[in-house]
């Protein structure tokens, strides 16, 4: 018996539809979210992943009825982020059905969110999402950058500091999408997980890059994540939820099918 | 179905209600959410879900005046089922965040995981079903269910366990007592197996499933 690997298809949301993300810019319609999530729910996805990433006023609306519908009938967990600020905004969508809420430029720039998210609803319900961007100086020093405002502005800051940071304060679990991966299909930046995951002990999540089955394997096997997180290559088919678990399983990975 | 056959979903401001509303109307039962000591005292059966903070539960249970109607109805022998924090506020103590005192209707401590492991435990883990029970109606031996937590109980009474999960060490994820059932993990984000197994907590509350459980002939409406 052992804790099962998980496999997250994350959906982005504009409008009412998911859209699909490449380097963090929504470009092609991707499907109905109530038809897809019930998809990967029949299909045995382990948690699912909504992201608003609209900031109008109405696509927000269209959002929450979203949410509202999609948890009447998901019975697996929903993590929903994109625009969440405030506390009252993470009670809302926990309200509206959301199991955990994911907070990402809001955090940065009131790094308090985290903590008083935490005391209010629980660690398991505080997932700090972090953008991250290789930096190369001029003197070839390599770091990751965290960057905020879906993927658009640099931040100083180091992501890998931001991520013990964001434990030490409260978040119950990570998300490290990779800027430069994103929507490539090239593979998790492998580099990037294992050197978080070996610093804190919350979850790690993987996202950003996937393509092949073995980036999967990869990112549990060499980047030591506990979940994988992927939108486009689940919603275009190019794998489904159950082909990604029967290929982690012939590698010896625990999950659940 | 009326509501006097509305099984009581206790709400002291936890903050996945809606999930458990969900997952219980799914798997075909009629629920009431409420924090009125009456209409829990008057329901055939009674829910108390949670997630969150071991503390501030217990402040929530002691504000709204919920901590001495959920020790009558289970010494009463109403079927109860406890979830997560619904399951760790039974014990006598948690240590989550000091010491706090709890509900103390099983005897028993809630301790963190041991260092070494990711905690939270988060996930899908197996429940190996140590013990036969209706609860387990339908659910085979191993099934997969979500976990979220940091801390677990450590039961004093080894018998109550009747399912356990293997999280560095073995801790126990089904506890039944009476006419009491309580589970670590969600069974309102468990998928299938969940889904059933609220759909055997209203079979044992409608009398159609096994023992441990006293009919109140007055309350006991028929879905």
């Amino acid at each position: 018996m052992m804790l099962t690997k998980r496999v997250i298809p994350c959906l982005d949301v504009a409008a009412g539809r998911v859209v699909r993300g490449v380097k963090f810019s929504a470009d092609k319609d991707a499907g109905d979210p109530i038809e897809l999530a019930r998809r990967y729910n029949t299909e045995g996805a382990d948690e699912l992943v909504f992201y608003d990433i609209t900031a109008s006023h109405e696509g927000r609306g269209l959002f929450m009825g979203l949410l509202e519908d999609c948890a009447r009938e998901l019975f697996i967990p929903l993590c929903v982020g994109g625009g969440l600020a405030t506390v009252d905004d993470l009670y809302g969508v926990l309200r509206a059905g959301a199991d955990k809420t994911s907070i990402n430029s809001a955090a940065v720039r009131t790094p308090d969110l985290i903590d008083q998210g935490a005391r209010r609803f629980g660690s398991q319900c505080i997932v700090l999402s972090i953008d991250a961007k290789k930096t190369v100086e001029d003197d070839g020093r390599n770091w990751w950058q965290v960057y905020v405002n879906g993927g658009r502005k640099a931040t100083g800051i180091d992501a890998v500091a931001w991520a013990r940071e964001g434990v030490d304060r409260g978040a119950g679990e990570l998300v490290l999408n990779s800027i430069d991966a994103d929507g490539t299909r090239e593979g998790y930046d492998l580099d990037l997980l294992s050197t978080v995951t070996g610093l804190v002990e919350v979850p790690v999540v993987a996202s950003g890059g996937a393509g092949t089955l073995d980036h999967f394997t990869d990112a549990f096997s060499i980047g030591h994540a506990h979940a994988v997180l992927a939108a486009s290559v689940f919603h275009y088919g190019v794998f489904s939820v159950p082909e990604v678990k029967r290929h982690l399983a012939t590698h010896g990975l625990p999950v659940r099918l | 179905m009326s509501t006097a056959d509305a099984i009581a979903i206790i709400d002291y401001g936890a903050g996945n209600l809606r999930s458990v509303v969900h997952a219980v109307v799914h798997a075909g039962l009629n629920a009431i959410v409420t924090d009125d000591a009456s209409v829990i005292r008057r329901a055939p059966g009674v829910i108390l879900p949670g997630v969150g903070a071991a503390a501030d539960t217990m402040e929530n249970l002691v504000s709204r005046n919920l901590t001495g109607v959920i020790g009558e109805v289970i010494s009463a022998g109403k079927p109860f089922l406890g979830v997560c924090m619904g399951m760790q506020a039974l014990f006598t103590v948690s240590e989550e965040g000091g010491s706090h005192a709890c509900l103390d209707i099983l005897g028993g401590t809630v301790r963190r995981f041991a260092p070494g492991l990711s905690i939270p435990h988060m996930g899908w883990n197996q429940v190996r079903q140590v013990r036969s029970h209706p609860i387990f109606d339908g659910i085979a031996d191993g099934t997969h269910f979500y976990f979220v937590h940091s801390f677990h109980v450590d039961a004093t009474d080894p018998k109550i366990v009747i399912g356990d999960t293997t999280y560095g060490p073995t801790f126990p994820s089904v506890i039944a007592s009476g006419s009491l059932v309580a589970t670590q993990f969600h069974p309102e984000k468990s998928a299938t197996g969940g889904l059933r197994l609220y759909a055997n907590f209203g079979r044992i509350v409608r009398g159609e499933l096994g023992h441990g459980t006293v009919r109140q002939a007055d309350t006991v409406g028929v879905a």
